[in-house]
């Protein structure tokens, strides 16, 4: 069977040859179209945080010029109406800084909380558990991730809230030596330990799954080696998970953190709004800006709704911080992020 | 030459060394019980009482019960890991409480309100506290669905382009985009109800409508379908893309007729997802929806009421009536999101399994 030449075969063949095509790396046409589309939807994301920041800072400049630094360092929220029911700037003082401190501190506590039992799960599942148990667990925590907030707030009010009230005036019993769990008034309701309870239900899934897969990727060589010396199972994790995982489980609980401090709906059901700083944490007297934004939402005026918009803005950039430093830490050590 | 003829051997079951025995296993019971019965005997005998005095003397005891029979057995180290494991799953435990509890408050509180006028009427005529067997929630079925088809139709093409882009562009931005689209799942939902209000509804339209509810939930799904989608694309072998250019197609050609078909499966669950993500979220609705209680099909005039809204309405309302109106909606609501969710298990496989 000799070789025969290209050319030689296509004569025999009536068809005429087609034209030799150029032969060359450059995109054709259709691919340049279809590579900028492509890229115009990827930069849709930055577009949209852009326009977001853009518009809240615009509508809420007003509020924000007038009050300056006063409206992240003040906790006054007074409307003041001058004679022709219109706001008066001047006079109102808009200030969320009780609200921004009440943030953090129930999106701490959840944190406090929901860490722990999140890691003990995500070792479980992933060094103790058999088959087919952590199947379904995968898949219970997975459906949880993806109860809508309302739910949890509604959970929450109904279910939760009597037991974490109980919990609180344990803690109040025992512990009342801690400054923060001392109580000047005896109101247990809706105080930000409640809601933080609330909250640290609603992040353990996410923390959970980070985790997991964090632990899940630990190089198996590490594990098998510490069995092969003769480790228990704690020992193993101790040896080996624990330092490579570390720095990933912080990521994961600052997501939980960032979760937490935007959750509206879950927190306005259980937390009693009050504009006051407050750092004893069961008394019923917390701040929450996503829920003060909904609760003031309803009966504001124009320049009340650039307050909440300046308020949006502040949350906005709150919880963009935490986030994307978690996802930096998370992606470092080897997870996808959220 | 001769065969090397295996002498028949008795068959041995393989043997598993690392099971449990059952004298082990039911020493573990009996440590079980031991802890259960101290329990008890505990709580009668001093002040403490509560589920909670049961249920903390019962996990001390069991910890200390197994600490001291792996410790006489077989030393210290074991003694130390069986701690560790009865944290393990204990934290499991923790966590399976909440969702058993909400389950079951869901279903528990939501059954009576099932009545087949929930899907056949709407709240024209009603308020949220008349009896539960007038009025229904048509309305928030029919405006849920058109406002997430909305926020489908708009994140659907953003969201897979940013994963084609992430996947198989791969140029400058990627690293940026990659990090952008995680800052984006977590923007606040209010925050993006603000966002609507601020740039279309204030500016433009004045009124709330469905179609900006539809907007504002594009905003939070967006994120969710390109990051599902990113994983789908990325699990499509190499070789696809490379046969298809080696047969002279385009990047375009490749891309669009073999490499998102078969990751066809993958791509409706990203959709799946997102849909169960925005299906429930109510504070942007809240804010940019109108809210009406009156069945309207028509997303660019007028206030479209939702599933979230609807379930917010009632429970705000704050009678005996209204919130077993509100349970029963969110057990409809939650039914939704199960079927979703293991649509998308069924669809996805083994994708999570690792």
């Amino acid at each position: 069977m000799s070789t025969t030449a290209p050319g030689a075969k296509s004569a025999n063949l009536s068809t005429p040859t087609p034209a030799k095509r150029e032969i060359t790396t450059k995109p054709r046409f259709s691919d340049k179209v279809f590579r900028g589309v492509a890229t115009a939807g990827g930069l849709s994301s930055l577009l949209l945080l852009g326009l977001i920041f853009v518009f809240l800072a615009f509508q809420g400049f007003q509020v924000l010029r007038s009050e300056g630094l006063g409206f992240i360092t003040g906790s006054n929220w007074d409307v003041v109406q001058d004679n022709f029911g219109n706001t008066d700037l001047e006079a109102s003082s808009f200030g969320i800084a009780a609200m921004l401190i009440g943030t953090v501190i129930c999106a701490t506590i959840a944190v406090i909380i929901a860490v722990p039992i999140s890691v003990l799960c995500a070792l479980y599942l992933t060094f103790y558990a058999p088959g087919f148990i952590k199947r379904i667990m995968v898949a219970l925590i997975d459906l949880m991730a993806a109860f809508p907030s309302i739910l949890f707030g509604m959970w929450g009010y109904f279910v939760l809230m009597p037991h974490a009230e109980y919990w609180a005036k344990l803690i109040h019993k025992y512990f009342e030596w801690i400054p923060i769990f001392k109580m000047d008034v005896n109101i247990f309701e809706r105080s930000p330990f409640v809601a933080g309870v609330v909250l640290s239900t609603m992040i353990i899934p996410i923390v959970t799954s980070i985790s997991r897969e964090i632990f899940s990727q630990t190089p198996l060589d590490r594990v098998q080696a510490a069995y092969a010396l003769g480790a228990t199972r704690w020992a193993m994790i101790k040896a080996v998970v624990i330092p490579y995982g570390r720095s990933g489980v912080v990521g994961g609980a600052m997501l939980g953190l960032g979760r937490a401090m935007g959750e509206t709906v879950a927190v306005y059901t259980v937390l009693n709004l009050v504009y006051q700083i407050n750092w004893q944490v069961l008394i019923g007297a917390g701040g929450n800006v996503a829920s003060m934004i909904l609760l003031k939402f309803g009966e504001a005026g124009p320049t009340e709704i650039k307050a909440l918009m300046a308020a949006g803005l502040a949350l906005f950039i709150l919880t963009l911080i935490v986030n994307s430093i978690a996802n930096v830490i998370v992606t470092k050590t080897g997870g996808k992020g959220r | 030459m001769s065969i090397n003829k295996p002498e028949a051997k008795p068959a041995v079951k393989p043997g598993k060394p690392w099971a449990s025995t059952p004298r082990e296993r039911a020493l573990d019971l009996g440590a079980i019980l031991l802890a259960a019965v101290g329990s008890f005997a505990l709580v009668a005998l001093s002040e403490l009482k509560g589920k909670l005095a049961y249920a903390g003397v019962f996990f001390v005891l069991i910890i200390v019960i197994n600490f001291i029979h792996n410790y006489l057995s077989r030393g210290i180290a074991s003694a130390k890991d069986s701690v560790a494991s009865s944290f393990a799953v204990a934290g499991v435990l923790v966590t399976l409480l909440p969702i058993t509890s909400i389950l079951y408050a869901v279903f528990e509180r939501g059954k009576t309100g099932l009545k087949p006028n929930l899907f056949t009427t709407d709240m024209k005529l009603n308020g949220p506290n008349d009896p539960i067997d007038q009025g229904g929630l048509l309305h928030a079925l029919t405006g849920s669905g058109i406002m997430v088809g909305i926020a489908l139709i708009i994140s659907l093409p953003i969201g897979i382009l940013t994963a084609i882009y992430l996947t198989e562009i791969k140029g400058f931005f990627t690293r940026p985009i990659k990090f952008l689209v995680q800052a984006m799942s977590g923007v606040p939902s209010i925050v993006a109800g603000l966002f609507i209000l601020s740039a279309i509804v204030f500016p433009i339209t004045k009124t709330p409508s469905g179609l900006m509810g539809g907007l504002a939930l594009a905003i939070l799904m967006i994120p969710t379908v390109a990051r599902t989608s990113e994983e789908v694309l990325l699990l499509i072998p190499a070789d696809l893309r490379e046969a298809g250019i080696a047969l002279g197609g385009t990047q375009w050609r490749t891309i669009s007729q073999i490499v998102v078909p078969a990751a066809k499966s993958g791509l409706i669950t990203a959709i799946i997802l997102g849909v169960a993500r925005v299906a429930g979220e109510t504070a942007p609705l809240v804010l940019v929806s109108g809210g009406g209680d009156v069945l309207n099909l028509n997303p660019t005039s007028g206030p479209m009421g939702s599933f979230p809204f609807y379930i917010w309405k009632a429970f705000t309302f704050g009678t005996t009536e209204s919130i077993a109106r509100a349970w029963a909606g969110i057990f409809v609501l939650l039914v939704l999101i199960f079927i979703l969710f293991f649509a998308a298990r069924l669809l996805g496989g083994d994708r999570n399994k690792k």
